[in-house]
């Protein structure tokens, strides 16, 4: 589903230098599976994240990344969206004065309007945003809120897993969706994700810990650091790193 | 929201530009002799069969404008207007009145069309003659949601719809031109009473020359059975417009207005100096909504209209309210400060104002709140966005005069900058003279951040869809306030104002 092959990439700079900050990385996510990339703060988990997202800033510099046959390097980051791509954010924005409702109704039609769809309707998007709301014990009031504005930490990440429950993405990417939340949180965000657990989906789980990766149990477990994959392994992985840390992998580069 | 990809669709099929209303209507004009002087005047109260007192009106008027100088504190910049160079009067031929159909001409007809006018509307519109058929079965067809429109073709007005049925009610609405001639009284002892004569260098100009306009009179304790309309559209070349608008609502009465604007593409500027007086009695409230999108120029800011425009309501009444609701987001220059003058104790006066600025346009624009009886309140809500290489400055007066105990007024101002080459200014005035008023004033600036953007477009918008979505957001406090018929249109106008201001 997911192929990226020998991906590396520069942050863009002044006067055209660059920072580099993968150095080829190499990733295979297959539909049905749930990968998690670990690793120190700077390891370019982010980077990666954006990058599938298609953030701007970045310069490819060698490499590829393709998402069901296509090569996302080509694709605006609303086509590479409406092809099911969903990036969890790690720091939601805020938008004022735009009701979540409204923005995930404008989001989803866009969506469907660039797949040849035909636009949801009023009834049968309430319908869908009640199910999805109760499953993250979100009510009716903070829905008619402005995304993000005034939300706390916990508030924003159940919001982002909301719109994932809402637009049914292909893939779902989330960058580091456990952080600042508490335990109870964690597990509502984590069911939430679990449901979209399927063998038509994929995901891509951002994380320096090993809490959500209880719940969400991932398939494989890669390990992150300097920019390379440095290791990939089973669930067990995840444990190992959670008892001896990262050090074995500083310093080391590529 | 598909009301607002289709706008934005239509804007994208129009290959000249991306301006929606900026085609011109083939249809030969009659034009008043070009300059102006006084028998530029008398041309133009001749060709409305205007009484002696009317010209007399005009006259005066054009002898202090002619001692007047233009101002120039503004913060706009613009190449000195040649005022002898322009027509004052430019009129469709045969165009006052139609017997049927058939004899309008098929590009007048298609102009509404254009104007997003309903044919239906535009029929009745434009078939006066026949109006007691028509408004019957308007009647019959729809009791609600009914919108009366007064359309302005240049100088003249077209026609006016749904006339027997506000008449019913008691509430006169129709050209000013006719007004003077039906409701002289009224006409005489109102004109020039909020905006006096000599106001300022362009409300004397338009005085002089004004050849159309809307008048509506509300009697005590009516509440308009429909919303008031009125399409202002410049068409001829090298003439100006300067329409004149007159409402009064008399005791307890309501009336809501909505005023919309267009003009063709031209290379030369086209002056817009217009003058609108609204004054509430007793208890009376008036809503006047405005959607302004005049031709702005190309984006090497070449042509435009220069939009000098001066409005003004007293709330002469005990209790009376005024409100000003404004999306502008056309002409090249903007020189406008609705103000309500607060007199009548315990009365109420709100400015909601949405004013885009792309591409090369300036506008200095505003509010005014005079407070002058006890207890009385006032809003100002400015959203002011700024894109392409434009300048928008926000410029506004609050004053408490020694007898307004208990005043009180609220202003918010944001503005929004999207890019890095055009700006953003507020000017706020604020003056009281009694300690027995409060006045709060809040100002913020922001840019449009390129991680929202990036948020919306992840989640499936495009670039403009996002800009819209998020410059939407901004100005929904004000957006809250419109009329439902121009929400719609009003969210449309702003994503096709700034498309191509991200990027």
């Amino acid at each position: 589903m997911l192929v990226i092959d020998n991906l590396q990439v520069c942050v863009k700079m002044e006067e055209g230098k660059g920072r580099h900050i993968l150095k080829g990385v190499s990733l295979e996510v297959p539909a049905g599976q749930v990968h998690a990339i670990m690793g120190p703060n700077g390891c370019g988990k982010s980077t990666l994240s954006y990058l599938l997202s298609g953030r701007e800033g970045y310069e490819i510099i060698g490499g590829s990344m393709m998402f069901e046959g296509q090569d996302l390097a080509g694709m605006e980051p609303e086509d590479r969206a409406a092809a099911g791509m969903f990036l969890s954010f790690q720091y939601p924005v805020e938008i004022p004065g735009v009701p979540i409702l409204t923005f995930v109704k404008e989001a989803l039609n866009a969506q469907r309007r660039a797949r040849g769809e035909d636009e949801t309707s009023t009834p049968q998007f309430m319908k869908l945003a009640r199910e999805a709301a109760a499953q993250l014990d979100i009510t009716h009031e903070m829905l008619k809120r402005p995304v993000n504005v005034d939300f706390s930490g916990g508030e924003k990440k159940r919001m982002e897993i909301f719109q994932a429950l809402m637009l049914q993405p292909k893939f779902l990417i989330l960058d580091e969706t456990d952080s600042g939340l508490d335990i109870d949180a964690l597990k509502m965000v984590a069911e939430g994700v679990n449901t979209l657990r399927g063998k038509e989906r994929g995901m891509l789980v951002i994380t320096h810990y090993q809490r959500l990766l209880d719940y969400l149990k991932p398939d494989v477990v890669h390990v992150m650091a300097a920019g390379c994959i440095r290791e990939t392994g089973g669930p067990e992985l995840a444990l190992k790193l959670e008892e001896a840390g990262y050090d074995k992998y500083a310093g080391g580069g590529a | 929201m598909p009301a607002i990809k289709e706008t934005i669709e239509d804007v994208r099929r129009l290959e000249a530009d991306k301006y929606k209303y900026g085609f011109t209507t083939e249809i030969e004009q009659e034009f008043g002799p070009k300059g102006l002087n006084e028998e530029t005047i008398r041309f133009i109260s001749g060709k409305k069969n205007e009484p002696r007192w009317m010209l007399d009106w005009r006259l005066d008027a054009y002898r202090r404008w002619t001692r007047m100088a233009e101002p120039n504190w503004a913060k706009v910049d613009y190449p000195p207007i040649d005022y002898q160079g322009l027509h004052y009067y430019a009129a469709p031929k045969n165009a006052s009145k139609y017997k049927n159909l058939g004899e309008v001409p098929q590009e007048l007809l298609d102009t509404y069309k254009k104007l997003g006018i309903p044919r239906k509307e535009a029929e009745v519109l434009l078939g006066l003659e026949g109006a007691g058929q028509s408004a019957a079965e308007a009647r019959t067809e729809a009791l609600s949601g009914q919108v009366a429109v007064d359309a302005v073709f240049d100088s003249v007005s077209v026609a006016t719809t749904f006339k027997e049925e506000l008449a019913k009610a008691g509430v006169i609405f129709m050209p000013i031109s006719e007004a003077i001639h039906e409701h002289p009284e009224l006409v005489r002892k109102y004109l020039g009473a909020v905006v006096p004569v000599t106001d300022n260098f362009f409300a004397t100009l338009n005085s002089a020359v004004f050849s159309d306009g809307s008048f509506v009179y509300v009697p005590k304790g009516v509440r308009c059975p429909m919303e008031l309309s009125t399409y202002f559209r410049i068409n001829a070349a090298g003439a100006g417009q300067f329409e004149r608008t007159l409402i009064i609502a008399d005791e307890g009465s309501y009336v809501s207005y909505l005023e919309g604007c267009t003009a063709p593409m031209r290379d030369e500027n086209q002056l817009h100096a217009a003058v609108v007086e609204l004054l509430a009695f007793d208890d009376a409230e008036i809503k006047y909504s405005t959607v302004q999108n005049w031709w702005p120029g190309d984006v090497e800011g070449k042509g435009g209209v220069y939009n000098f425009v001066t409005k003004r309501a007293n709330c002469h009444g005990r209790n009376s309210k005024v409100s000003w609701t404004q999306v502008e987001t056309g002409s090249a220059i903007t020189w406008k400060y609705p103000s309500c003058v607060l007199k009548g104790d315990n009365s109420r006066g709100e400015f909601y104002s949405i004013a885009v600025t792309n591409g090369r346009q300036q506008a200095d624009t505003g509010s005014k709140m005079i407070h002058l009886g006890r207890n009385t309140k006032s809003r100002i809500i400015s959203k002011g966005i700024s894109a392409g290489r434009s300048d928008q400055t926000y410029r506004g007066l609050v004053s408490v005069h020694g007898k307004a105990e208990g005043a009180r007024n609220f202003t918010q101002c944001d503005s929004l900058l999207i890019g890095d080459t055009c700006g953003a200014h507020t000017v706020p005035y604020v003056e009281t003279r009694t300690p027995k008023a409060v006045l709060e004033h809040e100002a913020s600036t922001s840019r449009l951040s390129e991680e929202q953007l990036f948020y919306a477009r992840q989640r499936g918008l495009d670039e403009e869809s996002a800009v819209a979505l998020l410059v939407n957001g901004f100005c929904r406090e004000v957006l809250q306030e419109l009329p439902m018929e121009f929400a719609v249109e009003a969210q449309a106008l702003l994503g096709v104002s700034l498309e191509g201001s991200v990027g």
